[in-house]
């Protein structure tokens, strides 16, 4: 049997990864695409916990962000769509009406 | 036999979203993710939770990583591959993350040097997941049904509208 | 009625707010009216006191009302108290009388002023100040009175302060009064923190009774007394009442003449215990007595502006009352200020009139042959004069001797001397003033249509009434070969002054009256000689010692002296520290701190560079922190 603790430092690792991947990149889809890795990355710690306690609440937590993550997706990718009709771009070193 | 399959899967995973970092391709990393995804729905399956390997095989790398190969076709973007990230940009973010992946793994020390693992209720793991769903976390079940719902019909009302308004 | 005492000083306070709210919209007439009659009810009040103080066994305690708790911390306590006692009642007497005389004559002295119920309201409010003074039972509350009477005195004395000079002169009065009002405050500090409370009752207690110790008797009185220096005008703090003068004449007469300027001797006096303690103090006051009487005497002997003449001789008597006290005869003191409010009031007044009937004209050089023209202004002059150069049977006689005789009781011959000098420089001055402005030719310069007239009966009628008390009022302290009982002014104040002790044979008593009457008529004759008989002859002496001349005419050039030495280092002080700290410190701690807040905004402003992957980071930080403390 696995222990469920290498999971857990799987997950850990692929976490950090995609907030590499978030901050390395520059445009906006590819770093949206990194937030879903983290997310990812937070259900398999989920599951790894699941799996050393017994619980089945795990999973019922897996099922709802991944639910939810599709929303979000969805969503997201909608505004995204916006974005690019109206400025041209998805480069997120454009988009800095922020600035001040 | 077990550990073999785990390693496989992982080197695929951690490699894939790797390879995702280093690629410049916007359609190449949407593809490294749905491999990625997809070893993740192995990995799943290992912990004795099939019912969430389906899921995320099904909805995140078959719907969600789809949705983003339909966007990335939309916006065209060939030629235009996005500028490289400064040195010292990288470094920082490398040592913060590794900072951080110490911290996580401090937090989760316990889990860590755990337990190999309780040994998991009677009844399968599906069937368990059925009944909790349908009592004790209904009530977020059918919220989240709506919220999907809610999601459909903001995607529609936001990207739906003409381009020029 | 005696127990309603507490009102003399809350009556003319109120009126005088009054005038200060609705004075400008009230009719003259009424102002007028308003003014007098509270000071009216006033006089009423403190004779009714006085009358049933007189009634009382000696020994027994006077009047007192506590008002107000006010302060009161731990065991230091300061109640706003009044403590009417005969010494209180004898002063009260003063300001309210003299005072209402004064602001009778004001009705028609200042008829045509434009600011007539600002006038009144100060004059009222400074009766108020003056009367908390004089009927406080501490300390404390006397400084109240003290400050308040300093305040009204700046005023009044810039009344009309669109005149460069009236202004200046109120400031000094005002700053040099601070001085000694600081050595007054330290005083008050020292009984505060060894004795625990500042009621003359207290204070003179354990003073009589050794309860303080040695040095600090000495150290308060000497500081009280510096105080004194000030608001009395005796040396050093005397520079500001010549100054005085560029108020209205009716100010001089009540303020710089019969009251506040014997805040000083009134205070000595309630605290007779403890100066009676200190005889380092005691000589100290007796001997600055002395010296200013003999100095501001020489000074007035040339002065040509006819209120300056009087102004210095204020600061002479003054420096006879202290004499008095400081030998330990302080009901002589007292008996002087009191014969002394009414003569110089009325000099003062008369002199108003003068100037009155002259349209502003001040100079002496510029008056003369005034007799037949002042029918009741020249005789009442006459009678001021008399009684200030201690001519027998008027008030100054009795006084002025009563202070002589007691200086040479206690063996201060030195100062009895002195004294005595002084005497003829007085009458010798006054009536240099009398010769020069009532006898001989007419150098007036009148504008032609403006008549010589006499003043109207608002203001003869008070001089009147002050020339009949000039004489009369000496009758209440004869000396003592009338027998014991005639001194009734001393025995009057018996339970509130200590006294001192007359050992002195009637022979020799005798003799002193003698002489102080011979040195009176000596002065007059001299003046008749300077200023009659041969008129050349001051100018000839002024040309044989130009020196001793020009010293006096430049008041021995003391204002200058203190300009240099005192006012234009401080100001010059006062530049630099205004250059370099206000300017540099505080104003530039204030901009400082404006143009870091706003350097720091802008050195942060590099943090909203708008961009998501920064506040990614920001939170990536964040998160890292967090969890590290959550860990820790």
């Amino acid at each position: 049997m696995i222990p469920p603790a290498a999971f857990f430092i799987l997950a850990a690792v692929l976490f950090v990864l995609g907030i590499l991947a978030f901050f390395v990149k520059k445009d906006l889809l590819t770093q949206f695409m990194a937030v879903e890795v983290m997310l990812n990355a937070g259900n398999l710690g989920f599951l790894a916990l699941a799996k050393s306690l017994g619980k089945a609440e795990g999973q019922v937590i897996v099922l709802f962000v991944i639910t939810v993550a599709a929303a979000e997706a969805v969503i997201g990718l909608a505004i995204i769509i916006l974005i690019f009709r109206q400025r041209k771009t998805i480069q997120t070193d454009d988009l800095k009406d922020l600035k001040g | 036999m077990v550990w073999a399959v785990f390693l496989i899967l992982s080197f695929l995973c951690i490699g894939s979203v790797a390879a995702m970092i280093l690629s410049r391709n916007q359609a190449h990393n949407a593809l490294f993710l749905v491999l990625s995804f997809s070893s993740l729905g192995g990995l799943f399956g290992l912990l004795d939770a099939p019912f969430a390997a389906a899921v995320q095989v099904l909805v995140y790398a078959g719907a969600i990583m789809v949705l983003f190969l339909f966007a990335i076709m939309m916006f065209n973007l060939r030629g235009e591959l996005p500028a490289r990230a400064k040195k010292a940009r990288l470094a920082l973010t490398a040592g913060l993350g590794a900072v951080l992946l110490a911290e996580l793994l401090l937090a989760g020390r316990k889990l860590v040097l755990g337990s190999p693992g309780a040994a998991p209720a009677a009844g399968g793991d599906t069937t368990r997941l059925g009944h909790l769903l349908f009592s004790d976390y209904l009530y977020a079940f059918e919220i989240t049904s709506l919220l999907i719902l809610a999601a459909l019909v903001g995607a529609l009302a936001l990207a739906g509208k003409k381009e020029g308004s | 009625m005696a127990d309603l005492f507490w009102l003399i000083p809350l009556i003319p306070g109120a009126s005088a707010l009054g005038l200060v709210l609705l004075g400008a919209k009230l009719s003259r007439r009424w102002v007028a009216w308003q003014a007098c009659s509270a000071v009216f009810l006033s006089f009423l009040l403190s004779a009714a006191a006085f009358v049933h103080l007189a009634r009382l066994p000696p020994g027994a305690p006077g009047l007192t009302k506590t008002l107000l708790a006010w302060i009161s911390s731990g065991p230091f306590a300061s109640p706003i108290a009044f403590a009417f006692d005969q010494l209180t009642a004898v002063m009260a007497l003063v300001v309210t009388g003299v005072g209402l005389l004064i602001h009778v004559y004001s009705t028609a002295y200042m008829a045509e002023d434009r600011s007539y119920a600002r006038y009144f309201a100060h004059l009222n409010l400074f009766t108020f100040f003056m009367l908390v003074l004089v009927m406080a039972s501490g300390l404390v509350l006397m400084f109240v009175g003290w400050e308040g009477v300093g305040l009204c005195s700046y005023l009044l004395i810039g009344f009309w302060f669109e005149r460069p000079a009236a202004a200046k002169a109120g400031m000094k009065a005002f700053v040099v009064n601070r001085v000694g009002d600081a050595a007054f405050i330290i005083g008050i500090l020292f009984i505060l923190t060894n004795l625990g409370s500042s009621s003359f009752a207290s204070i003179n207690e354990a003073a009589v009774g050794g309860l303080l110790r040695p040095g600090l008797a000495t150290l308060v009185a000497i500081l009280l007394f510096v105080g004194a220096t000030g608001k009395s005008a005796q040396i050093p703090l005397y520079v500001w009442l010549p100054d005085a003068m560029e108020g209205p004449t009716p100010v001089s007469a009540l303020i710089h003449a019969a009251t506040m300027v014997t805040a000083g001797v009134y205070m000595v006096c309630r605290l007779s215990g403890l100066y009676a303690a200190s005889i380092p103090a005691s000589t100290i006051v007796a001997w600055v007595g002395g010296a200013t009487a003999l100095f501001a005497a020489t000074m007035a002997l040339v002065q040509n502006d006819i209120k300056k003449v009087l102004a210095y001789s204020t600061i002479s008597q003054i420096g006879y009352m202290f004499i008095g006290c400081g030998v330990g005869a302080y009901a002589a003191g007292m008996f002087h200020l009191v014969t002394h409010a009414f003569f110089k009031s009325l000099l003062f007044l008369a002199a108003g009139s003068v100037i009155h009937a002259l349209a502003g004209e001040q100079d002496m050089r510029r008056m003369g042959g005034l007799k037949k023209h002042l029918p009741v202004t020249f005789p009442v002059f006459l009678v001021g004069a008399l009684a200030i150069s201690g001519v027998p049977f008027l008030s100054g006689f009795f006084s002025k001797d009563a202070i002589l005789t007691g200086a040479f009781a206690s063996g201060q011959y030195a100062l009895w001397g002195a004294g005595l000098l002084g005497a003829v420089l007085t009458a010798f001055y006054m009536f240099r003033l009398v010769y020069m402005t009532f006898y001989g030719k007419e150098r007036t310069a009148m504008e032609p249509g403006h008549s010589l007239h006499e003043s109207p009966r608002a203001m003869t009628i008070p001089l009147v009434i002050l020339a009949v008390f000039s004489v009369l009022v000496g009758y209440v302290g004869l000396p003592v070969f009338f027998g014991e009982k005639a001194d009734l002014f001393g025995r009057y104040l018996v339970s509130s002054v200590k006294s001192g002790s007359h050992h002195l044979a009637v022979s020799t008593e005798g003799l002193l009256v003698l002489l102080a009457t011979a040195s009176a008529l000596l002065g007059i004759a001299l003046a008749f000689v300077f200023y009659r008989r041969t008129p050349a002859l001051p100018s000839r002496l002024a040309t044989r010692f130009p020196g001793v001349y020009r010293l006096l005419v430049g008041k021995y050039f003391i204002d200058e002296v203190y300009d240099a030495v005192v006012v234009r280092p401080l100001v010059r002080g006062a530049e630099k520290v205004y250059e370099r700290f206000d300017l540099r410190v505080i104003d530039g701690a204030l901009n400082g701190s404006a143009v870091a807040a706003g350097r720091a905004g802008k050195g942060l402003n590099f943090l909203q560079s708008g961009l998501v992957r920064d506040y990614a980071l920001a939170f990536l930080i964040g998160a890292i922190t967090f969890l590290g403390f959550l860990l820790l």
